[in-house]
C-alpha cells in the first residue's frame, strides 16, 4: 500500500527557542522582556503511561513511522494553542512563526509530508492574511482550526476564513483542543481530565452542528472540514436528532433547504483514530451505513492519546473490503486534498 | 373537521397501559401568588429575577408548545387540569403521569427566593394537580443552585406519596457529578426518591464548550451533549460509587448517543483511569446500573430499523417512555416509535420499567 496517505500527524512545538528565528527582532525582544513562556495550556496533559515513549514528534520518528508503514503522504498539523492568548497580535506573530517553523523544519526536510495553515480563529482578518500568504507553498494543504474557540465556527464571525479556505481549495481541519477561557463542558467546568477527553467530542459534535445549522456548508458548498481526533461513532445520532429537529424547525433556519445531514455527508470528513467503536469492520461499516457515505473516514494512523506500544501498523479492522480500504486509506483522502 | 379536532378526536390505538414519564404543568404568576408567601410576592413585585444569561432561543412555538394545547378556558399550555386530563391522560390512556414543572425559580440566583418559588411550585402542584387526579405524580421542584435548600425541600416533601422524584435541570452551572451536589444526593437516596435531569435550565454557561450558538434549532439538537457531559460528569466524579443506591433519568435527552459514548468513555477509563481510582469497573457499569432515560424526543434514523440497533445496544430497562406534553416535540404512545417492538420489550418501555423505578 505505498499510496496510503495519513491525515493527521500532530508535531508538538518544541517551545520558543524553535519559534524565535521567525518572530520579528520587535517579537523576540517582547517574548524575552515578558517572559512568556508558551501556552499555558496543552491539548493533551501528560498523562504519559510509565514505559510509554514521549509523544513529541521529531523528524527522525515521523520518517521512520511513515517509511515502516508505506506512507506516500502524511499531513502533519502543529496544535499551538494560540486561543489562550489575549494579545491579538502577539498570536498572529506566533501563527507565522509556527508555520514558517513547519516549514523549514519538518516540509523542507522531508518531501511525503504536507503542511496545515496555523490561525488563530477570533482574529479573522489575520487569519485570512496568514491563508493569503501561504497558500501559494502548494506543500500547505489545508487550514488548521481548535475544536474549542470563543463561538462556535458556523458564528458569521468566522465566514472570512472559511470563504479564504474555499477560495484556495484548502480544507479546514479541526483538531481536539483550544482553550478560549470557556468551560470544556455545556454544563460548566469539570474535575478530572477524563471528562474534559470525553468532551471533546461534544464540542465536535456541537461544531459541526454549528457549521451545518449557520449554513457555512450551504454558503460555501466546495469547503471541506475535517476533524482530528473527534471521534467518529457519535456522528450518526447527531444527525438523526438534527434531521428530525429540521423537519419541525426549518423556517428558522431557510439557507437549509436539504436536511442537514446531506450537507454533511458533503462537507464534513473525520480522521479514523480515535473511532471509539468496536474495533471491528463491521463498526466501520455500520458507521457508514448510519452516515449514508462511504466517504468520510481519512485515514490517520498516529493518536497522542494512544500509547506508542498500541499504535498498530495500518490499524484498520480485518475483513473490509478492498474498496472501502482503498477508500480510507487512499482516495477519500485525494478527494479533497491537493495532494 | 379542523386538523385540531382531527387529532382531539382521533382515536387512541394503544395496546398497553402507559406511564407517561414527563408532563408540564406549568402556572402563571397569579396562580403561584397564593402559594408565595407575601415577603416573596412583594420581592417579585420589586425585584423579580436579575438573572440575566441571555435571552432563551425564540422556540418554534409560543412556550414551546404545541398548537392545539393552549387550553380553551385559557391560561398557557399546561395550567389547566381539565383540558390535560381530556387532551393527554384520557386520550392517550394514560394510566399515570409524572409531571415535571420546569419553573424559572429552579434557577434563580437568589437563594431565599429561589426556594421561596420551588416550595410554592410544589405546594401548587400538590394542591391543584396531584390530589384532584389520582393518575398523576410529580417530582419535586428544587433550587438547583442552591445544594442546602434542595435538601430542605427534599426533606420537607421526599415521604409523599405522591412526589416521587427530585428534579433537576440538565443546563447547571457546574457538572452534576461534582461535590457540591452531593448532599442533594445524599437527600433523595434517604427518601428513597430518584434524580430526575431534564432538558433545559440556564445555568449561565455557553451550551457548547465552544461558546453559544445562535439558533434554537442548535439549541434544542445540542442539547443532547449536555446530557453527555452529565452522564460523564456523574460517573467519573463518583457519585455512583459513593451513593450506590442512587437512580438518575434522563428525560428529554434521547438516547441514541449513548452506546458510542459509553464505549468512548470505557475506551478513555482504560487509559485515563489512574485518575480516577474509585471507578473499579468500566464506566459503562455504573451507566447500566444506575441510569435510565425518557425515549423522547425519539431518534428517527432514516431507516427506521436502524434505531433497532441502537435498542439492541442497550439494557432492558434503560428506556422510559415520555410524551412531554404540552410542548411541540411532543411523542404520542401509539406513534412514537418508528419500528415495531417486540412485546416484552415494549412494555418494559411504556409502562413496567417506570413502574419499577418509581414503585408505582
Amino acid at each position: 500500500m505505498d499510496e496510503t496517505i495519513d491525515c493527521a500527524i500532530p508535531l508538538a512545538v518544541p517551545g520558543n527557542a524553535a519559534l524565535l528565528p521567525h518572530l520579528s527582532e520587535w517579537w523576540q525582544t517582547y517574548i524575552a522582556e515578558s517572559g512568556y513562556a508558551g501556552p499555558e495550556a496543552a491539548p493533551y496533559p501528560a498523562h504519559q503511561l510509565p514505559g510509554e515513549a514521549p509523544r513529541d514528534a521529531v523528524l527522525e520518528r515521523v520518517r521512520g513511522y511513515l517509511t515502516a508503514q508505506g506512507i506516500a503522504r502524511g499531513i502533519v498539523y502543529a496544535p499551538y494553542d494560540l486561543e489562550a492568548l489575549h494579545n491579538e497580535d502577539l498570536a498572529a506573530a506566533l501563527a507565522t512563526a509556527v508555520n514558517e517553523w513547519q516549514r523549514v523544519a519538518w516540509l523542507e526536510q522531508e518531501p511525503r509530508l504536507r503542511g496545515s495553515i496555523l490561525v488563530r480563529g477570533r482574529s479573522q482578518a489575520l487569519a485570512v492574511a496568514e491563508i493569503d500568504r501561504l497558500a501559494a507553498d502548494s506543500r500547505f494543504v489545508q487550514v488548521l482550526l481548535p475544536v474549542r474557540a470563543e463561538a462556535p465556527y458556523g458564528n458569521r464571525r468566522y465566514w472570512p476564513i472559511f470563504e479564504a479556505a474555499a477560495r484556495h481549495r484548502l480544507p479546514v481541519a479541526i483538531y481536539a483542543g483550544g482553550t478560549p477561557g470557556l468551560p470544556t463542558t455545556p454544563a460548566g467546568w469539570t474535575s478530572y481530565a477524563i471528562e474534559d477527553y470525553v468532551a471533546y467530542s461534544q464540542t465536535f459534535a456541537a461544531q459541526v452542528l454549528s457549521l451545518v445549522s449557520e449554513g457555512v456548508f450551504a454558503r460555501y458548498p466546495d469547503l471541506r472540514v475535517t476533524l482530528i481526533s473527534s471521534g467518529c461513532s457519535w456522528l450518526p445520532s447527531l444527525l438523526w436528532r438534527l434531521d428530525k429537529n429540521w423537519r419541525g424547525l426549518r423556517r428558522e433556519v431557510p439557507w437549509l433547504v436539504r436536511p442537514p445531514s446531506e450537507y454533511v455527508r458533503d462537507a464534513l470528513r473525520l480522521t479514523l483514530a480515535p473511532f471509539d467503536g468496536p474495533a471491528e469492520a463491521e463498526a466501520l461499516l455500520e458507521f457508514s451505513e448510519w452516515c449514508g457515505s462511504e466517504a468520510l473516514l481519512l485515514y490517520a494512523g498516529y493518536d497522542p492519546a494512544i500509547p506508542s506500544s498500541e499504535q498498530t501498523p495500518l490499524a484498520l479492522p480485518d475483513g473490509l473490503r478492498e474498496a472501502v480500504r482503498r477508500a480510507i486509506l487512499t482516495e477519500n483522502a485525494r478527494a479533497i486534498y491537493a495532494l | 373537521m379542523t386538523l385540531k379536532q382531527a387529532m382531539v378526536e382521533r382515536p387512541a390505538r394503544t395496546t398497553t397501559a402507559t406511564i407517561d414519564c414527563d408532563i408540564h404543568p406549568m402556572p402563571t404568576a397569579g396562580m403561584l401568588a397564593p402559594y408565595l408567601p407575601a415577603r416573596w410576592r412583594d420581592h417579585q413585585q420589586t425585584t423579580g429575577t436579575r438573572f440575566r444569561p441571555g435571552y432563551l432561543y425564540p422556540k418554534g412555538a409560543p412556550h414551546a408548545a404545541r398548537t392545539d394545547a393552549w387550553p380553551p378556558a385559557g391560561g398557557p399550555p399546561g395550567s389547566d387540569l381539565a383540558f390535560l386530563r381530556r387532551q393527554l391522560l384520557d386520550l392517550h390512556e394514560i394510566e399515570i403521569g409524572i409531571l415535571n414543572c420546569l419553573h424559572e425559580g429552579s434557577y434563580e440566583r437568589h437563594p431565599e427566593y429561589s426556594a421561596a418559588l420551588v416550595r410554592a411550585v410544589n405546594d401548587w402542584t400538590l394542591a391543584e394537580w396531584l390530589e384532584p387526579e389520582s393518575r398523576l405524580r410529580s417530582s419535586i421542584a428544587v433550587a438547583n443552585l442552591h445544594p442546602e435548600l434542595a435538601v430542605a425541600e427534599i426533606d420537607r416533601l421526599g415521604d409523599h406519596p405522591a412526589f416521587v422524584q427530585v428534579l433537576l435541570l440538565v443546563r447547571s452551572g457546574m457538572p452534576l457529578g461534582n461535590r457540591m451536589y452531593w448532599p442533594v444526593y445524599e437527600a433523595a437516596l434517604r427518601h428513597g426518591l430518584p434524580i430526575g435531569i431534564h432538558f433545559g435550565g440556564r445555568g449561565g454557561n455557553p451550551l457548547s464548550g465552544s461558546g453559544w450558538p445562535s439558533y434554537y434549532i442548535e439549541d434544542h439538537t445540542a442539547m443532547a451533549l449536555a446530557f453527555q457531559a452529565q452522564l460523564v460528569s456523574l460517573i467519573c466524579e463518583g457519585v455512583f460509587v459513593r451513593f450506590p443506591g442512587l437512580r438518575v433519568v434522563m428525560l428529554e435527552g434521547g438516547f441514541a448517543w449513548l452506546p458510542p459514548l459509553l464505549r468512548r468513555l470505557d475506551r478513555s477509563w482504560r487509559r485515563f483511569g489512574t485518575e480516577v481510582p474509585w471507578l473499579e469497573h468500566p464506566p459503562s457499569h455504573y451507566a447500566r446500573e444506575h441510569v435510565r432515560l425518557s425515549t423522547q424526543p425519539m431518534e428517527e434514523p432514516a431507516r427506521p430499523e436502524q434505531l433497532r440497533t441502537v435498542l439492541d445496544q442497550l439494557w432492558p430497562n434503560a428506556l422510559l417512555f415520555a410524551t412531554d406534553y404540552p410542548h411541540w416535540d411532543f411523542d404520542a404512545p401509539d406513534l412514537a416509535f418508528p419500528v415495531t417492538l417486540p412485546e416484552d420489550l415494549r412494555q418494559a418501555i411504556m409502562r413496567e420499567n417506570a413502574a419499577a423505578l418509581y414503585r408505582l
